[in-house]
Order: structure tokens, then C-alpha cells, then sequence
């Protein structure tokens, strides 16, 4: 009997640190001599600066510095993009706004101070005059002809247009059969809102010319990479190390004006300097997710099955591009069939500027609003035929035989089996009762909504060949020569749990304890390469590196026993903590071939010393995981109050490794999901003023706000990666989404209610009743 | 303004201007960066320790005002190197995933439970009600303190 | 997230902080449980130059039972008033109010006094306090006076102190036999304020009709206030569901409502009306309660 590591559910290897306050997030660091920055924001959305009076500032004591635009013009390169869209407009985006502001919370001036009370202090006595200049914050006011200029360099608003065809949409436009379904969906801006905000240390020392950067971000390497082009030094001398990560949901998934301008003052003053955001900058300056418009149109047969689906998104992409900001509304486009086989579709993207901070990568990045679109449209044509929601669904879902499977869009998907999911979330959910329940209380005159949600996604990001940067990824696993183990991965987990799952990879196939096995990420200088955790890519693609490097480690051990053992190195099983043959008649303890290793006395032919194998894992697709949830709510027909009663789930995310993650992973997508469909809503007024700029205003979901959630799981194997993984990062996120609207409006069916716009806040739903008991 | 303070149990005397903080007094004096900031406006509780073993927000009071009161923060809760039952709790049921709100979310379950020591889920749900995660949907940490409450009560 | 610099003064019993609030005027500041003043310091939208802590003045906390009335000192914590035992029994509409504020840190800190001194528009315990015609115990180097509930809250954020007077306590009826109360609150998802919050303590007479009623509604407008057209409705009549509805639907009468993002004046005046309806409905069932005990 093999030991069995992978798969159970093991506790992770990161708490002990942080239950006992022992870990180290960047604001928790502290170096010699260390100064500390602060910044000067916009507080206008569009404005000339006309002059900034820092005498005052200056004169603070304690203040070693004050920067401005200027002062980095040459020195420091702009915010990097890495988007590559046809014909996109990339406008310039200085780190600090010399001449102009964009949006509100831009910054503008860097105090640098000995402590943060002083920069405080500091900060509020430099005066900026501004000139304010026309806003626009509405994205389909900016497209129109006499809009404001967000960028007077370019002659429009228009960022970029991307369109998306396949199947025959002449043959949709001429069947006459068919029915016309259209509806616009708003899918609003929200602040990803992690509970520690970002944070930046940056260390130059001058004789070295080496810059050390501690940055609470997602992308270590990456960010190297840039921070190297944008301030000069050379890239061997520039090191990133992640300590802690607080929570990122895509939003440190970005290289930021901050972090340029810390090295910046680092590089300029000779010493260390944090800035440390602040929770209204945050809400300000770090990037926003969705913030979307969808015109759609589905053509649909008598019987529920849609011939083709056509849909104009307008992404409302904020004034600068951040590093991704125009690439997330093509995944949309990308993923808008869903999990149905719609044979003809036609999207067009129009990614436009506004006086508004960037969007960019936040939880689910583009597919959210894919899967809000199409499983809002399957409720809207099974309203439309009388069906019921889950019947249209499985008319529409490709059979599990058809994978791999080619849709219109030209996205290959991996593997599924959709029915399945439906089938057992149906059977948990006990949906036929809670129907006939629904039916009962309505003539009680009470509301009771039952939401169905069938989902895929696109992750284990992925192919190269599609991404802005790479999509490979980097492992390494060492054995030391005590016969601990050291592990090496390339992405950059901040709450995921890799360093419990990719140690239960290196325990199982090494036959080792759990705990012999220690995984280290997040340090440039440690990590030879990465790309980062994003994308529900890092057990997908950074695990199955991993397990490469430590299949060619096995090998290497392989030889080292079988010239031991003199038998043949194929014939050895790791497993106890030896190596041995599969009848058992011959083995080696673990630990004695890492001392023939090590000590290197008698090598076999044509192997070198040491126990250390590396592998850069290149996936052939993107993995696609599936699931269908369930949501139960009352409406407070007086009120409108929602009160969500239940959530069930059935996710697919491949092969499990350990089930006390992936439930983590579901439950806490569940609650953003689940926020976005009720109460969050970042909202900028008509001047570009950000209203909900404090978490007194932004509602972010409480321990009360939520049921028990029932989830459980299907495990459908993709063959793009060894270890047969897809991905759960985003998927409660996904799905759960369109579950609660679709609830919402199934509860308020009585009166007629066809579809509202989200957050579903009472006073919506009781203008949508009030609207219906006037008409009728 | 001089000040004594009793962290964890050691007593400690420091000068600190008025406007400081307690939370910035425990992390950045004190040295425990345990208590973590994730608001300014007193809502997410990220800060939470207890002060004369009540729960509170330690950005939301000024050192000088803790003058002679005892503090305990979540460096504080294991004895002679044994897991409080509630940071057990929260490892058993993976209770965290990032950990940045966990120190607060652990004092403030510790003070549910010092007056309801078997809290209905529903008791504890409210009872957290100070502490925002973004993680973990709260459904582990709800798991963890009813770990915490039998554990106690054993 | 850093307020600006002030001199802090710890006065140990009221005598000290009257002087001091005399002395500094429109310079200094009370500091109490500090959930209304601390973070409107650290955003700078407040910068006294003198906070003047009181939280060490024992002398102003306690509860306090004197006849058929209580008598609350302004630096009981919401805490202590929830799990009042006293109270639970004998004006249980205090520790209900108590319950529904803010969250468990905010309760263990904060203070009547402060919140009431505060008057916030959002704020729970004014709904409490004038439903109830508490009188408020104002205190000076100068003297001392009663102000009652109903001319106590002024405007926004304004109450009738003068600068140099310091709310020292509260005085409550008790629940009278055959009473009963309640509050009902909408409550904002994020900040936990009160988007509406209805306060209502009922007297029934013998004959199951109306005898007294006192209705606080907190959220709604500037202020705190008493529905005057509601209360007249009900008063001395037997509360049948569409009597309730009919006088309910007056709870915004002649009050501008407040609008923001979450909720529109007009929804919340519906709002006001629906929880004025749910309040009184609670203390009328807790009032007939109490009465088939009695």
C-alpha cells in the first residue's frame, strides 16, 4: 500500500505563522534607516495642474522629500502595459502626473518623510492648483462625437474594438423560425478589496547598484522585469521578494506607480522607503474590476435551443491601461457560449477611456461577465418558452462525448460533463421540492426565487502563445543532503495554499512524510523564474512543473539506487521511505541514495553529483472547469429585502488534491460572487467623484450576510496537464453570480419582472414590484 | 506622554506622543506585528485585540489611552508554546486562507466565547460581525470557532 | 489613517472635565468610546486641539434603577446596556436598541453618551430615547439642567449642549405594566448604521386598545423624531393590522428625508413606514404579552 498524500485533506503547511502572528506582510518589515512615503492624489477627475506650492511641506520636520512629475521625467519609466490588442491606444502613464490628471485618486506628489505621521502632516500642506478640464464617466457618453477627450492626443475615447465571428451568422439573420431574444445587461464596477492593501519597500544600495523590492503583489518576476526597465538598474542587481501577501483577487496582479516611484526615492535618497496604501487609496487607485455593458441578442429555436448569439460589449477601461486592463474584456468575448454549443456567434469588444481609475484583472477577469451574459440568457429564453430553466440547459449542452470540443468562438475546451454536475446539484438542492415549495408560497403571496447557474471557465492560464507574457511556468524540487526536501515554484501564492498541495505532489511521488517536504516562492533571487498566481493557473500549470521536475528527480534517484541495488533503475518503486523494486525483494533507504548522491564516492555512468531538477512546464491549452450551483432566496415583497436561504454547489475543477482547499477556494468566490449579485457597487458621480471610496460605503459581505453553503464537487480529469488539475481559484466566483440574479428574478416572476441590473439593492426590487402592482 | 502598558502579560513603559495610535504603539513600538490595519474607519477589524479582556478596535483608540491596562494580542493567545484552542480551531478547519484578518477575527471569536461558550452558527456568525475576510466566505472560520467551543468545554 | 496632533487630557472626575471643557471651548474635544470621533480624526475631517478623554471618569457609568425610572450614566457602554439583566426585565427596549449597533468591538467601546452627544442622523440609540421622552442630564462648571429627548437633538450632528456642558446622564421610564417595546431597523450592509430605525413602546389599557404610545424614528431625517401624525392615529385606539398600516404610512410626515446611494428618500419614507409597522406590531404583541401575565 503507497502512502496516500495527495488528494486528502491535509491542513496547511501556512497557517502555524499566521494563527500566531508570526508571519511578515510588508507593512510588518522594517529596515535601517527607513523612510516613508506618501502621496498627493488628484481630487479631480480631469484637471491641468496648474502649479504645486510644496514650500510648506518641505518645511515640515522630518521631511527629507518631495517629488513631483517632473522630477522622474527621464528618470523613471511610465506604468507598463503588456496588453497586445490590435490597433490599441496605449496613452502615456507616468508613475507621477506632471501636467495633467485623469481621474480621481491620480497621484501627483511623493512626500518622503522619517516617519509616516510626518508624511501625513506633510502631505496635507502641499497645494495643487488645478484647472479642471471636461469629465467623462459614463462609457457610452464617452463614445459619443462631442464627448470630452479623456487623452486630447488621441481623436477619441475609443481604446480599442476587437470583434469575434464564427459560424454563419447570414443563416441566423435569414431563418425566420427563429425567435429574437434582446436584453442589455449591466455588469457593474467593483474594488477587489483585499484586507491588506498594497505595500512597497524599495532598497537601492549604491555601491552595489542593487535595488531590493518587497512589494505585496502576485507576479514577482515579472515585476522585476519591469521594475528594472522603468528605473535603469540592471536586472541581474534587481531583486522582488513577496513576503506575506494579504489577499490580491487579480488587483496585485499589476505593476503600479507606486512601486516605481518607491525605488525611485530608494535610488534617488540612498535609502529604504515603504509606502504603505492606505484604505482610501485603495478604494481610489488600485485597480477595479468588471465594469462592463452587454447588448445581447439570441436567436432561439421553438424548443430552447439557441442557433446563434450576438453581443456588443462596451468595457469601460478607466483612463490609463494598467498591465492588463484591455486584455480582460476579450476573455469575455472569449468565453461568452458558456457551456452550450451555440453554432454561431458574433461579439464585438469596445474598450473605451474614462475619467475613472483602470480596470483590470479581478477575480474571474472577463469571464464573470461571460458567464453573468449567457446564463442570464438561458433564464431569459426559458422565461420567453415557458421551460423550465434547467431543461433549457441541458438542450443546449454539448454531450460529454464531444470533448475536446471546438465552439464557434475558435476556444478549444478540454474536457466535461455538464449534465452531470446539473444532475447532482438538482438532486442537492432538492430542486423539483423547492419548485412545488415556490409554487405554494406564491399563492401565500410570498416570494420565493430558485436560481439555476451552469458554468465553465478558462484557466490554468495558460498557452504562451496567448498570453501577454508567458504562460508557462517555473518548478524546482531539491533534495538536501539531510533528505529534506525543498521545493521551488514560480508562482506566487498569497492564500491559496500551495505550499501544502505542491508538498503533497513531492511527498506522493517520493514516498516521503509531508512534512519532510518545505515549499518556497516569491523571492526573485531564490526562484530562478515565474510568471505568478493568477488566472487559476498556479496548480494547473506551476503543479505540474513540479510534478515534471520531480519526475526527472526520480529518475536521477532511480539510477543512483539501481546501481546500488544493481537492478534496473525503471523497476523502482518510491514509496515508505525507500526505494524498491515492485516485488519488494531489493530496497534502498531514501535517505541512502541522497548520500550517494551527495557524496558523490561512486557515481554511475554519466551522472552528475546532487539532487536538484528543475522543469519549465509549457501547457498545450487552457483548462476549462465546469459546475452548476443552486441559490434559494426570499423576497420581502414589502421591502425587497433579499434574504438568500440556501447555496448549493457542484464544481468541477479535475482532479482534486486536497478537498479542504478546493471547499476554501469555492466558498470564498461564492462570497464575492455572491457580493457582486447583491451589494457591491463601486460608483463614481458625474464629476468622477468616487463615492463609495471607504468600506463604510463599499459593502464587503459579512459572516451574517451568508448561508451555509453546500458544495460538493465532480471530478473530470483534463489531459492538458499531468497531474489531470484544472483550476478553482475563480470558479465560486463565476458561478455564483448569475445564480442569485437569476433567483432574484425568478422570485419576482409574480410581477412580471423580466430582468434587473445588479447589486440587487431592495430599493431596485421594490421600484421593479411597485412598477408592476402600478401597470397592472 | 509616558505610558505602562501590560502586553502579554510583561509589562512595558514607553514615551509616545498622544496621537499615536494603539495599533501603531503594538506594531511599530511594541514590536508585535501580529495586529494587523485593514480600514481607516473602523470596520474591518483586522486591528482587534483585547484590552482589559474586551475586544477592541486598536485603531480606533490612542495608546495614552491604554495607560495601565492589560493587553493581550494574537502573539499572546498560546501558552508555553500550546495553540489556543481557537488558532487550533482555525488551522484544523482552515479557517484562513491569506491570514491577514486572522489575528482580529481570532480575538474577536475569542470574546464571543468568553460570553457564549457554544454559540448557535447563527451566534457566531453575528458575533463576527466586526471582522471582515474577503477570503475564505466565512463558512471555515464559523467551522473553526465551534472547533475552539468543544474543544474548550472538553 | 493619522490624526493630526492634539494635547490629551484625562480628567478623573467630572468636576475636572467640566473645567476643562470650559476652559477650552470650541478647541477642545470629548472623547468617549471614540467610534464617532477617532475615525473622523484619522480622516482629518476632525483636528481638535484638545481631546478631553472621559473614559476614566467611573462616576458617569452605571445603571441605575430609581422608582419606575433608570438612570443610565452617559459612559455606559452599548455592551453593558445589552446584557443588563435589569434592563432585559424592566425596559427592554435598551438592550434591543443596544444589540442592533454596530458590531461587537463598537459595542464594547462605545458609549451612550458619546453616541447620543454625537447625533448622528444614523445613529440607533436616538430612535431609543425619544420614543421613550428620556431626559438628558447635561452638566457645566456653571451648573446643571434637564434637557428632554424631544429638543435635545437640534439638527445633523448638532444637539442642544452648549460647548461648554458635558452629557453626564440619562433618565428612562421603566416599562409600565401592560407595556411593551421594540426596535425594528433596516440596516445598512456595510457601515451597520441604520438606514431606518423605528423605536416603539406601546401601553395597552384594559381593554386592549392603545393607552400610551412613543414612537423614535432614527435614519430617516436630520434628526431623530417623533411622528407626531402616527402616534395621533393610534393613540387610545384598538390596533387592528389596517389601523396600524393606515398610521404607519404618516411615519415621514413633514420630515425631508434624508437620499444617498443606498436608498432614495423615497423608498426610504416607504421603509420608515414598513419598520414604524414592524416596531409597533412587536411591542403590541410583547404588550399583550405582558398583559395576560399581569
Amino acid at each position: 500500500m503507497r502512502t496516500k498524500i495527495l488528494g486528502e485533506r491535509i491542513k496547511r503547511k501556512e497557517d502555524p505563522r499566521l494563527i500566531r502572528g508570526g508571519a511578515h506582510y510588508v507593512d510588518d518589515l522594517k529596515l535601517d534607516g527607513m523612510l516613508y512615503m506618501t502621496f498627493v492624489r488628484s481630487v479631480y477627475a480631469h484637471a491641468k495642474i496648474k502649479s504645486i506650492n510644496d514650500a510648506a511641506a518641505r518645511s515640515v520636520h522630518g521631511v527629507v522629500d518631495v517629488l513631483r512629475g517632473r522630477d522622474l521625467e527621464g528618470k523613471l519609466g511610465n506604468v507598463p502595459c503588456a496588453a497586445g490588442l490590435e490597433g490599441l491606444k496605449i496613452p502615456d502613464h507616468p508613475c507621477l502626473a506632471p501636467d495633467e490628471v485623469r481621474y480621481v485618486g491620480e497621484p501627483i506628489v511623493a512626500i518622503v518623510a522619517r516617519d509616516r505621521y510626518i508624511a501625513e502632516d506633510a502631505a496635507d500642506k502641499v497645494e495643487i492648483e488645478y484647472g479642471p478640464l471636461p469629465v467623462v464617466v459614463n462609457p457610452e457618453k464617452a463614445l459619443e462625437k462631442d464627448s470630452p477627450l479623456v487623452h486630447s492626443k488621441f481623436a477619441d475615447n475609443v481604446a480599442f474594438v476587437a470583434k469575434l465571428e464564427g459560424g454563419d451568422w447570414k443563416l441566423v439573420e435569414n431563418d425566420k423560425s427563429l425567435k429574437l431574444i434582446k436584453q442589455r445587461f449591466i455588469n457593474q464596477r467593483l474594488a477587489p478589496a483585499s484586507m491588506e492593501t498594497r505595500g512597497v519597500i524599495a532598497s537601492y544600495s549604491s555601491g552595489e547598484d542593487a535595488l531590493t523590492v518587497w512589494s505585496s503583489t502576485q507576479i514577482p518576476h515579472l515585476l522585476k522585469t519591469q521594475l528594472a526597465v522603468m528605473t535603469g538598474v540592471d536586472e541581474a542587481r534587481c531583486r522582488v521578494i513577496t513576503p506575506e501577501v494579504g489577499g490580491a483577487f487579480g488587483s496585485k496582479l499589476n505593476v503600479y506607480a507606486e512601486e516605481g516611484v518607491a525605488s525611485f526615492a530608494s535610488k534617488k535618497l540612498g535609502k529604504p522607503v515603504k509606502w504603505i496604501e492606505g484604505r482610501r487609496e485603495n478604494m481610489q487607485a488600485t485597480i477595479h474590476g468588471r465594469d462592463q455593458i452587454n447588448d445581447l441578442e439570441v436567436y432561439v429555436k421553438s424548443d430552447g435551443v439557441v442557433a446563434g448569439l450576438r453581443c456588443r460589449i462596451i468595457a469601460d477601461l478607466g483612463a490609463y491601461h494598467q498591465l492588463l486592463t484591455p486584455a480582460i474584456p476579450t476573455l469575455t468575448a472569449l468565453m461568452i457560449l458558456g457551456c452550450y454549443n451555440i453554432p454561431n456567434v458574433w461579439v464585438e469588444t469596445i474598450g473605451v477611456f474614462t475619467n475613472k481609475m483602470a480596470t483590470d484583472a479581478y477575480r474571474g477577469a472577463g469571464r464573470p461577465e461571460a458567464t453573468y451574459i449567457i446564463e442570464r440568457a438561458m433564464d431569459l429564453v426559458a422565461n420567453e418558452l415557458n421551460l423550465d430553466p434547467a431543461e433549457v440547459r441541458q438542450r443546449n449542452f454539448p454531450s460529454p462525448k464531444d470533448f475536446p470540443l471546438t465552439l464557434a468562438t475558435g476556444v478549444d475546451y478540454d474536457t466535461a460533463n455538464y449534465q452531470k454536475t446539473l444532475k447532482k446539484v438538482l438532486k442537492a438542492s432538492g430542486y423539483s421540492r423547492l419548485r412545488k415549495e415556490q409554487e405554494r408560497l406564491r399563492k401565500k403571496g410570498k416570494y420565493l426565487g430558485i436560481g439555476l447557474s451552469t458554468y465553465v471557465e478558462i484557466c490554468a492560464m495558460g498557452p504562451s502563445s496567448r498570453m501577454p507574457a508567458g504562460g508557462w511556468e517555473f518548478g524546482m524540487v531539491r533534495v538536501e543532503p539531510t533528505a529534506k526536501v525543498t521545493v521551488y515554484t514560480g508562482t506566487s501564492p498569497h492564500g491559496q495554499g500551495e505550499e501544502t498541495s505542491f508538498a503533497q505532489i513531492v511527498a506522493e511521488e517520493l514516498g516521503i512524510p509531508f512534512d519532510n517536504v518545505t515549499v518556497y516562492h516569491g523571492d526573485t533571487s531564490v526562484v530562478q523564474h515565474g510568471i505568478g498566481t493568477f488566472g487559476s493557473r498556479t496548480t494547473a500549470v506551476g503543479g505540474a512543473a513540479i510534478f515534471g521536475a520531480v519526475q526527472k528527480l526520480k529518475k536521477k534517484m532511480a539510477r543512483f539506487a539501481a546501481f546500488k541495488l544493481k537492478v534496473k533503475p525503471g523497476e523502482l518503486i518510491f514509496d515508505g521511505g525507500k526505494l524498491q523494486t515492485a516485488d519488494g525483494s531489493k530496497s534502498i533507504p531514501f535517505g541512502e541514495v541522497v548520500e550517494a548522491a551527495y557524496y558523490a564516492r561512486q557515481l554511475p555512468p554519466g551522472v552528475e553529483p546532487g539532487l536538484t531538477e528543475q522543469m519549465v512546464f509549457e501547457p498545450p491549452n487552457y483548462t476549462f472547469p465546469f459546475g452548476a450551483h443552486v441559490a434559494v432566496v426570499e423576497v420581502d415583497g414589502e421591502t425587497g429585502e433579499v434574504q438568500l436561504r440556501n447555496y448549493y454547489c457542484v464544481d468541477d475543477c479535475g482532479r482534486i488534491l486536497n478537498p479542504l482547499l478546493v471547499d476554501g477556494q469555492v466558498h470564498g468566490g461564492l462570497a464575492q460572487g455572491i457580493g457582486q449579485a447583491l451589494w457591491e457597487d463601486h460608483v463614481y458621480d458625474e464629476n468622477g467623484q468616487l463615492i463609495t471610496g471607504t468600506l463604510m460605503d463599499y459593502t464587503l459581505p459579512k459572516a451574517h450576510h451568508f448561508p451555509w453553503f453546500e458544495t460538493s464537487n465532480t471530478e473530470t480529469r483534463t489531459p492538458v496537464n499531468p497531474l489531470g488539475v484544472k483550476g478553482v481559484g475563480e470558479a465560486g466566483t463565476i458561478g455564483s453570480t448569475p445564480a442569485i440574479v437569476n433567483a432574484v428574478v425568478d422570485a419576482l416572476k409574480p410581477f412580471g419582472v423580466r430582468h434587473l441590473d445588479m447589486p440587487l439593492k431592495p430599493e431596485k426590487i421594490w421600484r421593479a414590484m411597485k412598477q408592476a402592482a402600478a401597470q397592472a | 506622554m509616558k505610558i505602562r502598558v501590560k502586553i502579554n502579560g510583561a509589562w512595558r513603559e514607553d514615551d509616545v506622543a498622544p496621537r499615536l495610535l494603539l495599533v501603531h504603539y503594538l506594531r511599530e513600538v511594541a514590536g508585535l506585528t501580529g495586529t494587523h490595519i485593514g480600514c481607516e474607519t473602523s470596520i474591518c477589524g483586522a486591528c482587534t485585540v483585547l484590552v482589559g479582556g474586551q475586544a477592541v478596535k486598536s485603531c480606533t483608540m490612542f495608546a495614552v489611552q491604554a495607560d495601565g491596562a492589560e493587553i493581550t494580542t494574537i502573539e499572546g493567545l498560546a501558552k508555553d508554546g500550546q495553540l489556543h484552542p481557537l488558532q487550533q480551531g482555525f488551522w484544523e478547519e482552515h479557517g484562513l486562507q491569506c491570514g491577514f484578518c486572522t489575528p482580529g477575527m481570532i480575538l474577536s471569536a475569542h470574546q464571543l466565547l468568553a460570553r457564549n461558550p457554544h454559540p448557535t452558527r447563527e451566534e457566531i456568525r453575528k458575533g463576527l460581525e466586526g471582522n471582515l475576510c474577503r477570503c475564505t466566505g466565512y463558512q471555515h472560520i464559523v467551522k473553526a470557532v465551534e472547533y475552539a467551543a468543544k474543544a474548550s468545554g472538553k | 489613517m493619522i490624526p493630526e496632533s492634539f494635547e490629551y487630557h484625562a480628567p478623573k472626575n467630572l468636576a475636572e472635565a467640566t473645567r476643562l471643557v470650559g476652559q477650552f471651548g470650541a478647541d477642545g474635544k470629548l472623547l468617549a468610546g471614540g467610534h464617532s470621533l477617532v475615525p473622523l480624526m484619522k480622516l482629518r475631517l476632525a483636528a481638535p486641539k484638545h481631546l478631553i478623554d472621559i473614559t476614566g471618569i467611573g462616576e458617569l457609568n452605571y445603571i441605575r434603577e430609581e422608582g419606575d425610572r433608570f438612570e443610565i450614566g452617559a459612559l455606559t457602554t452599548h455592551f453593558q446596556l445589552e446584557s443588563s439583566g435589569l434592563l432585559k426585565s424592566r425596559c427592554p427596549l435598551l438592550p434591543e436598541t443596544a444589540r442592533e449597533i454596530g458590531d461587537v468591538q463598537v459595542r464594547n467601546k462605545g458609549t451612550l453618551g458619546g453616541s447620543l452627544a454625537h447625533s448622528d442622523p444614523a445613529a440607533d440609540w436616538p430612535a431609543a430615547v425619544v420614543a421613550l421622552d428620556a431626559e438628558m442630564h447635561a452638566v457645566s462648571a456653571s451648573g446643571e439642567r434637564r434637557i428632554p429627548a424631544k429638543d435635545f437633538f437640534v439638527d445633523l450632528l448638532a444637539t442642544a449642549l452648549q460647548p461648554e456642558e458635558i452629557l453626564a446622564a440619562i433618565r428612562v421610564p421603566a416599562l409600565p405594566a401592560r407595556g411593551g417595546d421594540a426596535y425594528a431597523k433596516h440596516c445598512h450592509p456595510a457601515s451597520g448604521f441604520a438606514v431606518v430605525g423605528v423605536a416603539a413602546r406601546v401601553v395597552l389599557d384594559e381593554r386592549g386598545n392603545l393607552a400610551e404610545i412613543g414612537v423614535g424614528i432614527t435614519g430617516v431625517g436630520p434628526k431623530a423624531y417623533r411622528p407626531a401624525a402616527l402616534e395621533e392615529a393610534l393613540r387610545g385606539k384598538s390596533p387592528g393590522r389596517k389601523r396600524l398600516e393606515e398610521a404607519c404610512a404618516h411615519a415621514a410626515d413633514g420630515v425631508e428625508v434624508n437620499s444617498d446611494l443606498y436608498a432614495s428618500a423615497e423608498y426610504r419614507g416607504h421603509l420608515a413606514a414598513v419598520y414604524a409597522r414592524r416596531a409597533v406590531e412587536k411591542a403590541l404583541e410583547r404588550a399583550s404579552e405582558n398583559s395576560q401575565i399581569s
